[in-house]
């Protein structure tokens, strides 16, 4: 195992509103990789919407936030590909014609990292210690797939998850049609492709489906409840760390006690 | 043709909700992106390929004025004239020049990208010229009076069915009771009523996948065999062709050339790969007398030194349409014009605006699969988003979506302000949730719940769950 | 020149930033043209020996539906040519290039089969010319135009034979070029055809169906060396 690192948690915004859960599951996972983990309290979120929409000045405003409060610690850890990705690919971007704040950028990008790809590739983690007896698939989500080359790392770990069968799913690299506003503003070309995928996801004949970004999560479930398809939907997270029972499954009700 | 950019989304919707176009559209899906990665594995240097030809492509567009100057020099030397044409207007007027001068009645077309960006049949119709498509495809939604869909399969919306009605609405000197039920017989058909089209053509006009500065010659990568009778038996040749597809050397198009046939359609090498230089030699037996070429502007000087100049690194192979999720959910004629597709989104408000193209860059998640197919590397979703900048700083973003940046913004810069109105966000929400999980409407997200439902959050919000959970110290 | 000419120019080197391009920059472009260098040239064809390309130029050229027949020497090129119109109920008649080459084959020996040398017309359903270079690498036939060569052959007729010798085959398209090069004329001929099986479309709903426009068959009946085992 690699040395003690002090690791601040990038929670992303969907992950606070919506799903708590995944961020504990990533603070157990960090710390069982032998890391501190801290939450800087003066984030919010990574500044994508406004950066995808062209608004270049609120993305900076962001952004800068986010340098700031991130500053000092060995590690960024996001538990997703998308938020992951802004900062590491696009932050540097940003401030490509700004060189007052490029080297805090450029810095803060190279110590920042997706968080399956951070316990396997970084930090060296080969297995969890978690039993979830299910028949699962993966949908690779995009921006962790593209711009941070995560494909490998959650199959190596799921399957040393103890009772899960991976199955791999057709299609698993074709978007979902979640693409942040995209998914409200050309809704019936998302539904298309979220259509499509939960056929696929249905037709795996998986009782789950798993992926490393909430937002595609929150759509793919979304879709499987519509189309009346009892598939879990979770994050990897939950289910490496072994939570799967702190939490229903993503659009589920609690189970009555 | 008349853009119909402007109307994407009602297009959009007709695409999706046409039957037809959807089984077409999903042989498309499935067939083309198998295809190219089966040809993309049995080429080891294939990524160190793309980077080859991106280089190439950098270095002629960098000097583009001296390599356009030097193929000008090549083409004169061997018999040949370069027209310059700025314009959409002034290519027309230089190809119907060059028809009147040999008082031309017919007019048989290879494929041609830039032939449909300026108009060209109508153009030469309205002055009582014939232009007779007879690349497969293009003949057919010739017939159909319809626009290509794809830039290099042109018919892919179309299923069989719809062609034989369109072959039996035509050919009416054949047998009416006729069987058109296979491909097969479809093709032998349309072989058999243009081969005598290709004999009486007066001029043969053909695009340009690659100009060499070199030699001065033009190369067409086809696989039917209509480009090269195109060429060949007509007394004039006509080459159209954009200027940024000048390549400088014959070994730097045997580079490209290696990318292009596997990124369109997954062959190693087209049927027919063909370098034209001048008219006939003398001596030769058949050939052209005269051969022109059409070098077209129209936009792609004006992309140089802005951050779209990568745009002009494009081969026209179509690897990101095929490879689009949009492009296969709406198919070509959502986008309103000749170019589709990521390649399409980019390119398009280049050529006729962004007030009539808005939606097309708009229109991507950003999965970023069109850059990871792009045999020369082009950062599509980059190109994609700087539109979208643009549209930004010239107010063209509808108005509620830049109230509600601002006001996210300004929240989003405001963690304690951010933290209090997610923790009620999420605590009412819960509450409103909690029997099902999930809604099945919610009032404001109508764009989400009418076609799927909403997750309902777990109630507290991550930070003020770990803030108490550093107030009791517990781990 | 022309006005749209200098304007098309003019506005390349203001988006670039620049004149003309300054003379010593201008020679350095010249000579990278005039060495014209390869580029990466994958090691498929290029790293086997003759025979291995030879091979492999049979094996890729009948993937795309190149039907492949081997002769010992030119004599026995007519009685394949007969061989094959008969297999494929074809006439025994053909229009030739007017090649040396071609002319020096001993036709009489088969005086049925009809020949004709000169450009292929509509009408005819068979032609048969040389090839300068059969490229390995992705089984591609090189034909480049000229009075002994004329195109039409290679595109009118349904049925398209090619003689190739075995000395002809090459790795890479590059080594096409330099054979081109090597002929001095200083300008490329008319027309260089790489041709790459037969003619063929995927218009309809995607399915391949060939002999679109030009041959539906091509036929190439290479000469040379020792036969392998399983040839007969």
């Amino acid at each position: 195992m690699a040395e003690p690192a002090r690791v601040a948690l990038l929670v992303t915004c969907l992950v606070d509103l919506f799903r708590p859960t995944i961020g504990f599951a990533a603070v157990k996972l960090l710390e069982a990789a032998g890391c501190s983990v801290e939450v800087p309290l003066a984030q919010t979120c990574c500044g994508q919407p406004a950066y995808n929409s062209g608004d270049r000045a609120d993305a900076k405003a962001v952004a800068l936030q986010v340098i700031k409060a991130f500053a000092g610690y060995d590690f960024v850890v996001v538990p997703s590909g998308s938020c992951a990705g802004m900062v590491r690919v696009h932050y540097p971007e940003l401030f490509a014609d700004d060189p007052g704040n490029l080297a805090a950028a450029v810095e803060l990008a190279a110590r920042t990292h997706e968080l399956v790809s951070f316990l396997v590739d970084i930090r060296g983690m080969t297995s969890v210690a978690a039993r979830w007896p299910h028949a699962a698939t993966y949908h690779d989500a995009c921006s962790g797939l593209r711009e941070l080359s995560v494909k490998r790392q959650p199959r190596d770990l799921l399957a040393t998850v103890d009772g899960l069968r991976l199955c791999e799913l057709p299609g698993a690299e074709t978007c979902c049609g979640f693409g942040g506003t995209f998914c409200v503003k050309y809704p019936e070309i998302s539904d298309k492709m979220v259509s499509d995928k939960a056929a696929e996801i249905a037709a795996t004949g998986a009782d789950a489906v798993l992926a490393g970004d909430l937002g595609c999560l929150l759509n793919i479930a979304g879709k499987l409840s519509r189309l009346g398809h009892a598939v879990e939907v979770r994050h990897v997270a939950e289910v490496l760390a072994g939570m799967t029972d702190a939490v229903p499954a993503i659009g589920m009700p609690a189970a009555r006690s | 043709m008349e853009p119909t950019s402007h109307a994407f989304i009602d297009n959009a919707r007709a695409g999706l909700a046409n039957p037809t176009l959807q089984r077409a559209l999903a042989l498309a899906r499935t067939g083309f992106p198998l295809r190219r990665s089966q040809a993309v594995a049995r080429l080891p240097e294939f990524e160190a390929l793309r980077e080859a030809g991106k280089a190439i492509k950098d270095h002629t567009i960098a000097h583009l004025d001296f390599y356009l100057e030097m193929y000008e020099r090549n083409v004169t030397a061997s018999g040949g004239t370069v027209h310059w044409a700025r314009s959409a207007e002034e290519a027309r007027a230089i190809v119907l020049d060059i028809c009147r001068s040999v008082d031309a009645k017919t007019v048989t077309k290879g494929k041609s990208m830039i032939a449909e960006e300026v108009a060209l049949n109508d153009h030469l119709e309205k002055h009582g010229i014939t232009p007779v498509e007879t690349d497969l495809g293009e003949y057919i939604i010739q017939l159909r009076h319809e626009p290509p869909s794809h830039i290099i399969a042109p018919a892919i919306h179309l299923m069989k069915e719809q062609v034989a009605d369109s072959f039996r609405a035509a050919h009416t000197e054949l047998d009416p009771v006729r069987p058109l039920i296979e491909a097969r017989a479809m093709c032998d058909e349309a072989r058999t009523i243009l081969r005598p089209q290709f004999l009486a053509a007066d001029v043969g006009i053909t695009g340009g996948n690659f100009l060499i500065a070199e030699t001065g010659s033009s190369i067409i990568v086809t696989n039917e065999g209509n480009g090269d009778l195109t060429q060949t038996l007509p007394r004039v040749h006509i080459v159209l062709a954009s200027i940024e597809k000048i390549v400088p050397t014959l070994e730097d198009a045997a580079t490209l050339l290696r990318l292009l046939a596997r990124s369109a359609t997954g062959q190693e090498f087209s049927s027919y790969t063909t370098m034209s230089t001048g008219p006939r030699r003398p001596g030769d037996l058949d050939g052209p007398e005269q051969y022109h070429v059409v070098l077209l502007d129209n936009g792609r000087s004006a992309l140089l030194g802005t951050e779209f100049q990568d745009m002009l690194r494009c081969l026209k192979c179509a690897a990101c349409l095929n490879h689009c999720p949009v492009y296969v959910a709406v198919g070509g004629h959502a986008y309103g014009w000749v170019y589709p597709g990521p390649m399409g989104a980019v390119l398009t408000p280049a050529l006729i605006g962004l007030h009539e193209a808005g939606d097309l860059p708009n229109a991507s998640t950003f999965c970023g699969r069109c850059e990871s197919v792009c045999p020369v590397k082009i950062p599509l979703p980059k190109m994609l988003r700087h539109w979208r900048e643009r549209q930004f700083a010239e107010k063209l973003t509808p108005r509620t979506a830049r109230t509600g940046l601002s006001a996210w913004s300004f929240v989003v810069r405001r963690p304690g302000l951010y933290h209090f109105v997610t923790g009620v966000v999420g605590r009412v929400l819960a509450w409103a949730g909690r029997g099902r999980g999930r809604f099945r409407s919610l009032p404001l997200a109508t764009g989400w719940t009418g076609v799927r439902d909403m997750p309902a959050p777990e109630g507290r919000t991550f930070h003020s769950l770990w803030a108490e959970r550093q107030r009791r110290g517990s781990k | 020149m022309s006005v749209a000419r200098d304007h098309i120019l003019g506005g390349i080197r203001r988006a670039l930033h620049r004149d003309r391009l300054p003379d010593d920059v201008a020679r350095a472009l010249d000579e990278r043209v005039t060495a014209h260098a390869r580029n990466l040239v994958p090691a498929r064809a290029a790293a086997l020996d003759h025979a291995g390309r030879v091979e492999l130029f049979v094996a890729m050229a009948e993937e795309v539906q190149t039907t492949v027949a081997r002769v010992a020497s030119p004599d026995s090129v007519p009685d394949e040519i007969v061989r094959y119109l008969a297999a494929e109920n074809l006439p025994a008649e053909l229009v030739m290039a007017p090649d040396p080459d071609i002319a020096a084959i001993p036709w009489d020996r088969r005086p049925l089969l009809r020949t004709r040398a000169g450009r292929a017309e509509a009408g005819d359903a068979v032609s048969l010319t040389p090839c300068l270079a059969a490229v390995a690498e992705t089984g591609t036939l090189m034909l480049v135009s000229g009075a002994a060569t004329p195109t039409t052959l290679n595109f009118l007729p349904d049925t398209h034979i090619v003689v190739v010798r075995e000395d002809q085959v090459v790795a890479g398209y590059e080594d096409g070029w330099d054979l081109v090069r090597a002929r001095g004329t200083g300008m490329l001929p008319r027309t260089v055809n790489f041709i790459t099986g037969p003619s063929r479309t995927g218009d309809i709903e995607q399915r391949i169906e060939l002999g679109a426009h030009g041959p539906r068959r091509l036929h190439v009946v290479l000469i040379g060396g020792d036969l392998p085992p399983d040839h007969a």
